[in-house]
């Protein structure tokens, strides 16, 4: 968890700044993680579906920092950054997309299906809402045993129209379970845009929390120290005992629902004005006035993490053929 | 505990899971105050208090799902499903998740996650409240099938399925739930994956499961009258499958009815008898019979009703027409 310090004179809270800049850098291999994956993808390299978050690099950072290890996670199709900030190495990220033994579903899970445990990452759902019901289940056994942890789920603007959602949160906030559930809002539920996938204007959706009267705490999903102070805030919250939070943060995908997606359904300028103006980790670098010299020198080593995991991926173990039956059953 | 109905056998395992296992607990609609809508429930609010006997919202994709998620963190949550009917709603959490957990995590996680549901006809419950959709779950790789037909199996197969690392489905019949019968004082967990012999015959083998054992033990009465010796078999669990028991009987008496009150087209019987012909495909002397329902939602005038569901003498005639085939 980061330091966080007073403003002086704005009552508000800061992150430190040695602790933004972990943040910048941790995102920044997300980024170029990302990137590496659209790379290999388009190569022939990776099979499946792929679905990255360039542009929503603070939401999984800001989040994530502010949960203790024991703290648990559900995330969605769209969970690379959010397994990065959980906890869990690029290789085995990595080695997963290729269908290795090493990575951090062995090979069973592939991108959407992301888990490692042992970091409190209980996976990634291919099932838009689908991952939501259990962290109010993990939350309610946190909350049964006594014990200071917290549930926390990952999901977008399109999964707040779905069934599984409302029921969760109903259900969430009748128990006062310990849980946040962190509304990634991009905007967009796959190709179709808020506007035509929900009654709310945008910047609205998180209101739904008010229905089950539930605590609502809003912050800017490009800015890596509002959402991780939100976080907190959130978390605090949570383990009070009045119940769960609903996270809405505003955020921009910057790129197509999957890898490949011509987007055809998106207005370009509109698109380039996001690029131009909504890029977290350009926002943070503005921010932290990097100098080219010290951005290169953070770029490079991302940059040969992310390689290294690449060939760490590609000398893998392929899984044996006959033990696709092997976890059917404990 | 002898002379015990299948209901109290029911919530005798609840009971003593709960006064147990700290990481056991209920979740359902209406099952505390109100003791559930089949009052199997009944008095267990009063002794393990409303955490551990949670009345839930009309919320079956959150039960099943917050049920899948107590499981993962290493609770047994028991989970009740007021109709079997309603399981539809919670499909999504029971296939693409209870059922996957363990495999797409690549053997992470276990989620030892029970779910009890009922239903079945003979009450003019109608199409929404009395369908038996065993045969779904059977189809899902990561599910385990349990449907129960007398007190004593009920109350041991339900101990296995509570101490399960996996998720089940429990079936209960709701017109079983008077039924009475001998329960041991001591509880025998009955393993999963075990069929019973309910009797021995040398002429057909019944294989039937749920209303329908019961069914085919009177059926068998009364074809003994007419000389035909008749082995019944209750699979007990659906998933995994005593195929060797089944296959076995078969081989052994060279003909075969299966018998599920669910619709014929597609049901339990239709795996089963895929599997005895392949197991006992040199021994059969007659096409194996399959008995269940017609292909009908179910009406509700008691009449039409009937008429859909099959009965003891729907198990006699198919009885009759595999020993026909001489």
């Amino acid at each position: 968890m980061a330091t966080v310090e007073e403003r002086a004179g704005s009552g508000g809270r800061r992150v430190s700044e040695e602790d933004l800049r972990g943040f910048f850098r941790e995102m920044l291999l997300i980024r170029r993680f990302e990137e590496k994956v659209e790379e290999r993808f388009r190569a022939g390299d990776l099979p499946g579906f792929l679905h990255v978050a360039i542009g929503q690099e603070a939401v999984a950072v800001g989040v994530c920092a502010a949960l203790e290890r024991e703290d648990v996670i559900a995330s969605t199709h769209r969970a690379h950054g959010h397994t990065i900030a959980k906890g869990t190495h690029v290789n085995a990220i990595m080695a997963e997309l290729y269908g290795k033994v090493e990575g951090c579903s062995h090979g069973y899970g592939g991108s959407m299906h992301l888990y490692d445990v042992e970091k409190g990452n209980l996976g990634a759902n291919a099932v838009v809402a689908g991952g939501i019901p259990a962290i109010v289940g993990a939350a309610l056994t946190f909350q049964l045993r006594g014990e200071e942890r917290i549930g926390v789920v990952f999901f977008g603007d399109g999964a707040t129209n779905a069934g599984t959602f409302h029921e969760a949160l109903n259900l969430a906030q009748l128990w006062r379970v310990p849980a946040i559930f962190v509304l990634e809002n991009n905007s967009w539920a796959e190709s179709t845009p808020n506007t035509q996938h929900s009654p709310l204007p945008t910047d609205e959706l998180g209101k739904r929390a008010y229905a089950y009267g539930m605590k609502l705490i809003e912050a800017d999903g490009q800015d890596v120290e509002a959402v991780h102070l939100a976080t907190l805030a959130a978390r605090e919250h949570a383990l009070s005992g009045k119940g769960p939070v609903l996270l809405h943060l505003r955020t921009y995908r910057l790129t197509g629902h999957y890898i490949g997606d011509p987007q055809i359904y998106r207005d370009k300028d509109e698109l380039k004005r996001e690029r131009a103006e909504k890029d977290p980790i350009e926002l943070l670098r503005a921010r932290l006035e990097l100098s080219d010299e010290e951005f290169e020198a953070l770029d490079a080593e991302v940059t040969a993490e992310v390689e290294a995991s690449v060939e760490f991926a590609q000398s893998g173990t392929d899984p044996k053929p006959e033990d696709a039956l092997k976890y059917v059953y404990a | 505990m002898p002379e015990t109905t299948y209901r109290e056998a029911v919530r005798d395992a609840l009971a003593r899971a709960l006064r147990e296992d700290e990481n056991v607990f209920l979740m359902g609609e209406d099952i505390a105050e109100m003791g559930g809508s089949m009052a199997v429930t009944q008095g267990l609010l009063d002794e393990f208090g409303p955490k551990r006997v949670r009345n839930t919202p009309i919320s079956e994709m959150a039960i099943v799902g917050s049920g899948i998620g107590a499981a993962l963190q290493g609770m047994r949550p028991i989970v009740e499903i007021m109709y079997e009917d309603f399981l539809t709603l919670s499909m999504e959490q029971l296939v693409n998740q209870a059922a996957k957990h363990r495999t797409m995590s690549g053997g992470q996680l276990k989620v030892p996650l029970t779910i009890r549901t009922q239903g079945g006809a003979g009450w003019s419950p109608g199409a929404q409240h009395a369908q038996q959709l065993e045969a779904w779950f059977v189809h899902v790789p990561g599910l385990k099938v349990v449907f129960a037909s007398t007190p004593e199996d009920v109350r041991g197969l339900l101990w296995s399925s509570i101490y399960d690392d996996n998720p089940v489905v429990f079936f209960e019949h709701r017109t079983l739930y008077p039924v009475k019968g001998e329960v041991p004082d001591e509880l025998e967990p009955i393993p999963l994956g075990k069929a019973r012999i309910h009797r021995e015959g040398t002429d057909v083998t019944v294989v039937a499961t749920g209303r329908l054992v019961h069914d085919a033990l009177t059926a068998a009465e009364q074809a003994e009258q007419d000389g035909i010796s008749v082995e019944v078999v209750d699979p007990r669990t659906l998933l995994p499958l005593d195929e060797e028991t089944i296959v076995e009987s078969v081989k052994k008496t060279t003909r075969c009815v299966t018998a599920h009150e669910a619709v014929t087209r597609g049901g339990f019987g239709s795996e089963l008898t895929a599997v005895i012909q392949h197991g006992a495909f040199d021994y059969l002397d007659a096409p194996i019979e399959r008995v269940g329902s017609k292909f009908a939602p179910l009406p509700f005038a008691p009449v039409m009703e009937q008429h859909v569901v099959p009965h003891v003498e729907d198990v006699l005639d198919a009885i009759k027409r595999t020993v026909a085939r001489a």
